[in-house]
């Protein structure tokens, strides 16, 4: 006959003990699950993720009605139980109903402290613990106000998952620096300030002295200095206490918490306790690994097989939206102790060991934590650093001279090695798991649950599976921009618009450049990207770009430049072309060209008579083509009405007026168009990357060709009836692409990612998007649209002339 | 012993950017990096014969404007898959100058 087991509350501790032993023995019990919250288990960590529009409540509930449907687990959610007869073996819940056990497993939590301050009790008080308060807090507006009481860890998350959602957050702390349990004042200090730069307002040794309320609801924080906080909602973060009332009641020993032995088991042979409301050997838990070891030890405990739960020294990795954090161990100070401090202030790292006895007790580490595993371990396995000790700050790269390989030291790693945190899940874990046919990361979060949690250890994880597969696996690259970073291109640009980074340094410090200054694939990326969001903050940096556009000329094989004067949509006059000839005469070109685009090439110019060349050019009228430029190159047209028997519209004017409007912006390719004035399309504007044809009833506008390595035939945006429609719709499929595609992507690549029904909604359809993207084109042409040859030749001269010359030494 | 030459101020060369140096064999490249490093190598390229001084310069690299050849600044050798090595000079910095060393920039005069 099958036994009866209770379990009270359905967390995350009960959750994993109930799924290790129906596991492992489907049959053994009939279980009964009371929970006071209305609905079954899910990753309470994951709750601030939700709280920051990360996630949704579905993708963090871990075992919902249909699971335990399926494994006949009779659920009585959103029920407390009333009492507790140990003689009798019964509970009774709150609705009267008596239940007989064989065994009870206790899994109550733990309740949030709230501070009873004058006023704790009004409406819009709130902890933040379960699902409901995270929804009270998704609930305020943008525009609300809310005080945060606690710069703890759960403290920050709440402030920083609001401020996300755009509400005025101030955290009032009464300690002197934040989460002081776990970090240094310097670190501490670096939370501060990548807090602030998020908008939120850090108040630390402040004493909060009462909540004043209007109407029965909080309207305001009052401190003991004085000052008034308003606020539409206080949320109290400052710790949380075992639930130990129901056991308590019932008659078991209790402490801070329930009392258990090692097999978790009370001071009642048929009752144990898993979870935040545990004590063991006089600690308590507020982390997950623990948690899920008494999981474990729990389930096996009931099915009467020998398990004994160990306290593990523990870490703590956070993340707290956005700031890498790692603590461990001890890092007080104190008499024998001794620091090693490692500062880079220019890239907000920080990382201190506290050394006692040349073994590592305890780590902070803030910026970068790629190192913490190995600080780690060395704390746990209480490590002799003496041989190493000039290096260890450094890190596991630095010991043993050459740097090792990332996988090299995952596979140094012992089989107890914790990899997940979260989960309390160690190599061997993942091994076994691999082993046993787990083949890809899905496949090791689905068997082991490592990574599925915070996911910080994703990267580990997936070494462990290359180091344990070797060919078989290929670590899944979303491509990155190039080998100085993990991101893609459209992370950083999402990066540089939300944090608004305006320099090439903010962008490497805040999206973890892994070299110093970038290199010839990303530097140039950057340099456009950060001039197109930002263009009055940002200096463009000539250093970062390729030749050609550092210094206005096509370089060609040998080494000689090519010139190419702007002929506004293929309109020249003799005088232009007789001051072309004339330099061509003057610097001995040996080449002069007609182009594709309808203008003249000069070829084979010396470096150092580009200035000289474009002087005279200048003086003729004449200014740079941007034959060279990720930009604007030409307009090519037709001639239209003027001459044509069957033109329809003027579009050797219109082509001049397009040409006029965006000649000089910078653009992630190079950008050409074509107008033709009737659709026999001499112009071959249906080729370009924004076409034009002229019809009788007014301007057909089509984006998306190509005659390059790719041929491709535009596709139709829109048809609009006048030409200032036409010149406005350019502009803004001009900006759009400008701040949406990935550099060196042209226009029909960055449409066959967004699709042509995303352009559409937003240059076509949304008239008032339309304006606001003609507005922010215009505002950068404001700086940009000028001739950069006049700007060499005034201000660059010199940079073109070699620093010495000591060939004419020899020949004298 | 090294006797060396003053080429001009460092400030002449920008940061990340190169300045070249002609010689009756060709040119040199005087490189300065973001750290205020500078490099003297020859200016070609072995693939091709690009102007390195024209490269981006990253790190204590350059990469070379005609077929994206990346060369170390310190040892002249090209990285990655690529296989070749330009020629490299004794370069320093002193006083804000810049100072090459006389006796391989006479080689260079005097080929």
């Amino acid at each position: 006959m099958k036994q009866k087991l209770i379990i009270i509350g359905a967390g995350m501790a009960t959750g994993r003990a109930l799924e290790t032993l129906l596991d492992a023995a489907p049959d053994a019990y009939d279980v009964t699950l009371f929970n006071a919250e209305p609905r079954g288990n899910y990753n309470r960590i994951m709750l601030s993720p939700v709280l920051a529009g990360d996630k949704t409540y579905a993708e963090i509930e871990t075992h919902d009605a249909l699971w335990y449907a399926e494994k006949c687990v009779t659920c009585r959610f959103g029920e407390k139980l009333a009492s507790i007869n140990r003689v009798a073996k019964t509970v009774t819940a709150q609705n009267g109903d008596v239940l007989a056990y064989d065994k009870l497993m206790f899994g109550t939590g733990s309740n949030p402290f709230i501070i009873p301050l004058p006023g704790h009790d009004l409406e819009g008080v709130i902890a933040y613990r379960d699902l409901e308060d995270t929804e009270r807090m998704m609930g305020l507006g943008p525009v609300s106000k809310c005080v945060v009481i606690g710069g703890g860890l759960l403290g920050l998350e709440a402030a920083a998952g609001m401020a996300a959602r755009g509400v005025d957050v101030t955290v009032v702390h009464i300690m002197g620096h934040l989460m002081e349990r776990q970090l240094d004042e310097a670190a501490g200090y670096l939370l501060r300030r990548a807090l602030v730069d998020k908008g939120i307002t850090i108040k630390c040794s402040a004493n909060s002295k009462e909540i004043l309320g209007k109407d029965g609801h909080v309207r305001a924080l009052l401190l003991d200095d004085g000052t008034e906080l308003p606020c539409d909602l206080l949320v109290m973060a400052v710790g949380i206490r075992p639930n130990v009332a129901l056991a308590s009641e019932a008659g078991l020993a209790v402490g801070c918490g329930i009392h258990v032995d090692d097999q978790m088991v009370t001071s009642d042979a048929d009752i144990l306790a898993v979870g935040e409301c545990v004590e063991h050997d006089g600690a308590i838990f507020g982390l997950v690994a623990p948690l899920y070891d008494q999981a474990r030890v729990a389930a096996k405990t009931l099915l009467g097989e020998h398990a004994i739960f160990v306290q593990k020294e523990l870490s703590t990795k956070l993340k707290v939206t956005g700031c890498d954090l790692f603590s461990a161990g001890d890092f007080a100070d104190g008499d024998g102790r001794e620091d090693i401090v490692f500062r880079d202030p220019a890239r907000g790292v920080y990382r201190r060991l506290v050394i006692e006895n040349d073994v590592v007790i305890g780590a902070v580490m803030y910026g970068d934590t790629a190192d913490s595993n190995w600080f780690f371990g060395l704390i746990r396995e209480r490590t002799d650093i003496a041989e190493m000790r000039d290096t260890l700050i450094f890190g596991p790269a630095y010991q043993g001279g050459t740097p090792l390989d990332p996988l090299t030291a995952v596979a140094a790693l012992s089989r107890d090695a914790e990899i997940c945190g979260c989960n309390g899940i160690c190599k061997g874990q993942i091994e076994d798991a691999i082993v046993a046919g787990a083949g890809d990361l899905a496949a090791i979060k689905a068997t082991t649950k490592a990574s599925a949690s915070c996911g910080t250890c994703t990267g580990l994880v997936e070494q462990v599976l290359a180091v344990t597969l070797g060919d078989d696996f290929v670590l899944p690259a979303a491509a990155s921009i190039c080998a100085c970073t993990d991101m893609t291109h459209e992370d950083v640009r999402r990066m540089i618009k939300s944090q608004r980074l305006t320099s090439m340094p903010a962008v490497w410090q805040e999206c973890g450049w892994k070299t110093s200054c970038g290199c010839h694939v990303c530097r140039p990326a950057l340099n456009f990207y950060l001039l197109a969001d930002w263009p009055l903050e940002y200096q463009d940096d000539p250093q970062s770009r390729f030749i050609n556009e550092r210094k206005h000329a096509n370089i060609q094989k040998d080494g000689t430049f090519s010139v190419v004067p702007r002929m506004w949509g293929g309109i020249t006059t003799p005088d232009e072309l007789r001051a072309i000839a004339d330099a061509a005469d003057k610097y001995a070109v040996p080449t002069v060209k007609v182009t594709g685009g309808q203008r003249i090439d000069l070829l084979g110019v010396k470096g150092e008579d580009l200035p000289a060349i474009w002087a005279d050019l200048n003086a003729a009228g004449m200014v740079s083509g941007h034959a060279y430029s990720k930009g604007l190159r030409t307009v090519k047209t037709c001639v239209g009405t003027d001459h044509c028997r069957f033109g329809t519209q003027d579009s050797t004017g219109l082509g001049i007026k397009l040409e006029k409007t965006l000649w000089g912006s910078w653009t992630p390719h190079k950008l050409k168009l074509g107008v033709s004035g009737c659709p026999r399309n001499c112009a071959e504007a249906t080729c370009k990357d924004i076409g034009i044809v002229c019809v009788d009833s007014g301007y057909q506008i089509s984006i998306g060709g190509a005659a390059g390595m790719d041929v491709r035939e535009t596709e139709l945006l829109v048809q609009v009836v006048t030409e200032q429609e036409t010149i406005d719709v350019i502009k803004a499929i001009t900006q759009a692409y400008r701040e949406n595609a990935r550099y060196l992507d042209r226009i029909y690549k960055w449409m066959g990612k967004v699709g042509m029904d995303w352009i559409k909604e937003r240059v076509v359809e949304d008239l008032e998007e339309r304006a606001a993207l003609v507005d922010r084109f215009e505002l950068s042409q404001t700086i940009y649209r000028r001739d950069p040859w006049a700007d060499h030749v005034r201000d660059k001269l010199q940079s073109y002339q070699p620093l010495g010359n000591f060939a004419l030494e020899a020949a004298e | 012993m090294s006797d060396w030459i003053d080429i001009a101020a460092l400030d002449d060369v920008p940061q990340r950017g190169a300045r070249i140096v002609k010689t009756h064999s060709g040119c040199v490249a005087v490189f300065r990096t973001s750290a205020d490093e500078v490099f003297a190598l020859n200016n070609s390229c072995p693939h091709k014969g690009g102007p390195l001084s024209e490269g981006i310069v990253h790190g204590a690299s350059v990469t070379c404007p005609l077929h994206n050849w990346v060369f170390s600044l310190e040892t002249g050798h090209a990285q990655g898959a690529d296989d070749g090595k330009v020629a490299t000079y004794p370069a320093k910095v002193e006083n804000g100058r810049i100072l090459l060393d006389k006796a391989t920039l006479n080689q260079r005069i005097v080929a």
